[in-house]
């Protein structure tokens, strides 16, 4: 009854609050990158504050939608995007005060505003209440895949940072943004920490698929292994110290890279079909 | 009333001549109770640094002179030194006093001792009871200007010497030092610094090789380490984090060939390594392995220039604020004190 009342108070056009979001996350972006490049002192705070009110935005879309279709919001590519937007943002804060009080801030946010910006593109179903039922095991596996891509999209922003922070003691001239960011070995443990989250997650995600009452799609199940085989590719060479950190950080953005490669390319394979049909 | 800086500082002097006049920390009582003691002064506050012995004076002679106080307190001036004593009216007082408390007078522009050494001289006058309302206000604002300057610019950001810098890029490598091995080889003087800078932020397990196993010994007793044979440096390497080279080997005693064994053992650990040696000790194709990183003293001494570089601009920057700073103080000497300043002062400071 009261989750009633709080829905029909913050329904709307429920898009708004991934505008909102979206708004939130692009001005930490440009209020860490102006105090980065001005010298200013950075206040990780604000930027802190900026993604959690992002955060909250949305949280309430993701409460909002999921209220109106009466289900978990990932039924189609917009609200996929949101979802994993959300569960980066998520990652980010559970990640630890020491790396989330650091400029791990300042570089999730324009990721988390690409996702959203690009979320926001595709187009939306009407909010109605879907008739058929739910099935808990496909919501479990979708769930938990796309919080999984989360983390690996977190991993690929510490990645980023570490070649960043690599670069610039190779080139022996470190300018401020070098001793502003976090020290190279803390963002070998946050890489890999995020990466074995990520792994988890995608193996509890894609072993719950095996239980979902549906129709097999093989591409599906096959680019997911491919995708599951890459990340546990990666660990199995960081376990036994195959790899240096540099190309952990390197084959952590290509993963990912690869992995949003799969999602739009899934897309557009389902749609081409879809026409056809 | 007036105030006056009389002074003595490494602008206007050497350390030869400063040494002279300078008071220890130690001796303040009792050169400010002189001080109290001359009748023309009303309020003062001594300041004794390395670099500087200052007085700040509030007093209701307007020709008080340098050369004359410093007799009365240090006793015969030689005459040569009279042309390395200076003597600041009111507002450069101010002005000077602002800057001193941010570091901008100092031997290295931003540097930060200076804050805590005026903070000092201050809180010693005020416990002799040799202050008053001008200089309790003078030096509370001050103090005000020298947080504000340091807050809000980057006048202390980044290190200037060679130890230093080092120190801050393994910081930015490793995060806590306290867990990091440390490797001097060769015991040289600038090695020897290093290690101390490391020490100071908390690396706690040194190792010191020398092909003098004595002098070895010797610097590992100074600085708490450990000291090892010049032949067993190289079994070390394997969880070793930090190496401070600077033997006096003709040519490189490490090589990518000789180190790449290595590496594969401690693959994602990265490899700090700080060559002081003139020549070089580590080939230059090292720092081009994965996860290592060799700095020389060309590259470290150049990262410390770009930073003095850097706070000498924004020196620039901290003027405009120190001025308004100075135009606030200003006001408040007119609104309070004008029956005491003098007709002619106060119209100065009006001017001003």
């Amino acid at each position: 009854m009261h989750l009633d009342f709080l829905a029909t108070l913050l329904v709307g056009p429920d898009r708004i609050w991934v505008g909102a979001a979206s708004t939130c996350f692009i001005l930490a972006f440009v209020y860490s990158g102006f105090a980065l490049a001005s010298g200013w002192p950075l206040a990780a705070r604000n930027t802190l504050i900026l993604i959690g009110l992002g955060f909250t935005a949305l949280t309430t879309f993701l409460f909002v939608r999921g209220h109106a279709i009466g289900r978990c919001p990932i039924t189609n590519y917009f609200e996929l995007l949101v979802f994993m937007a959300w569960s980066m943002v998520l990652i980010y804060f559970g990640i630890g005060s020491t790396y989330r009080m650091s400029l791990l801030g300042a570089f999730t946010a324009p990721v988390a505003s690409i996702i959203l910006v690009s979320a926001l593109s595709l187009p939306d179903r009407s909010i109605a209440p879907i008739k058929t039922a739910v099935d808990p095991w496909l919501e479990a596996h979708t769930s938990f895949s796309i919080v999984a891509c989360g983390a690996f999209a977190l991993a690929c922003v510490a990645g980023g940072m570490y070649l960043f922070q690599e670069r610039q003691l190779k080139t022996l001239k470190p300018g401020s943004i070098f001793f502003r960011l976090p020290p190279i070995t803390a963002l070998t443990v946050a890489n890999s920490r995020l990466l074995w989250v990520g792994f988890a997650l995608l193996t509890v995600g894609l072993s719950t698929g095996f239980f979902v009452k549906a129709e097999v799609d093989w591409r599906k199940v096959a680019w997911s292994i491919i995708v599951w085989s890459v990340y546990g590719g990666i660990l199995f060479a960081r376990l036994r110290r195959r790899m240096a950190a540099r190309w952990i950080a390197t084959f952590s953005i290509i993963a990912f890279s690869l992995l949003l490669g799969i999602f739009w390319g899934i897309r557009f394979i389902s749609e081409s079909s879809s026409v056809q049909g | 009333m007036n105030i006056f800086c009389f002074g003595i500082s490494h602008q206007t002097a050497s350390l030869e001549i400063r040494e002279r006049f300078a008071v220890a920390h130690s001796a303040l009582p009792e050169f400010l109770t002189k001080l109290i003691r001359v009748p023309a002064i009303g309020e003062v506050v001594l300041l004794s640094t390395c670099n500087r012995t200052e007085f700040y004076v509030v007093s209701h002679d307007a020709h008080l002179a340098a050369e004359p106080l410093f007799e009365d307190i240090f006793g015969k001036v030689r005459p040569g030194d009279c042309q390395h004593l200076f003597r600041l009216s009111l507002v450069q007082t101010v002005r000077h006093l602002f800057r001193v408390a941010s570091g901008l007078e100092s031997m290295v522009v931003g540097e930060t001792e200076i804050f805590g050494q005026v903070k000092r001289a201050y809180e010693e006058a005020v416990r002799l009871g040799a202050t008053g309302k001008i200089l309790n206000r003078l030096f509370q604002k001050a103090f005000h200007v020298g947080k504000l300057v340091r807050s809000s610019m980057a006048i202390t950001r980044g290190s200037v010497s060679v130890g230093s810098v080092a120190v801050d890029l393994a910081e930015q490598i490793f995060s806590h030092l306290s867990e990091c091995k440390v490797m001097i080889l060769g015991a040289g003087e600038t090695s020897e610094k290093t290690a101390k800078c490391l020490q100071a932020r908390g690396a706690q397990q040194i190792f010191v090789a020398n092909r003098s196993f004595e002098r070895a010994a010797i610097l590992a007793e100074q600085t708490g380490s450990r000291a090892i044979r010049f032949n067993e440096w190289a079994a070390e390497f394997e969880d070793l984090d930090i190496l401070i080279s600077s033997t006096s080997a003709p040519h490189a005693i490490l090589t990518a060939e000789k180190l790449q064994p290595v590496l594969r053992t401690r693959r994602d650990r990265p490899l700090f390594i700080i060559d002081l040696a003139v020549p070089r000790d580590v080939a230059p194709d090292v720092h081009h392995l994965d996860g290592v990183f060799v700095y020389d003293l060309d590259s470290l001494q150049a990262i410390a220039a770009q930073t003095l570089q850097t706070r000498k601009d924004e020196a620039e920057r901290c003027e405009e604020v120190i001025l308004k700073q100075v135009d606030e103080f200003q006001l408040w000497m007119v609104r309070n004190c004008a029956a005491t300043l003098g007709s002619t002062q106060s119209e100065v400071l009006r001017f001003e």
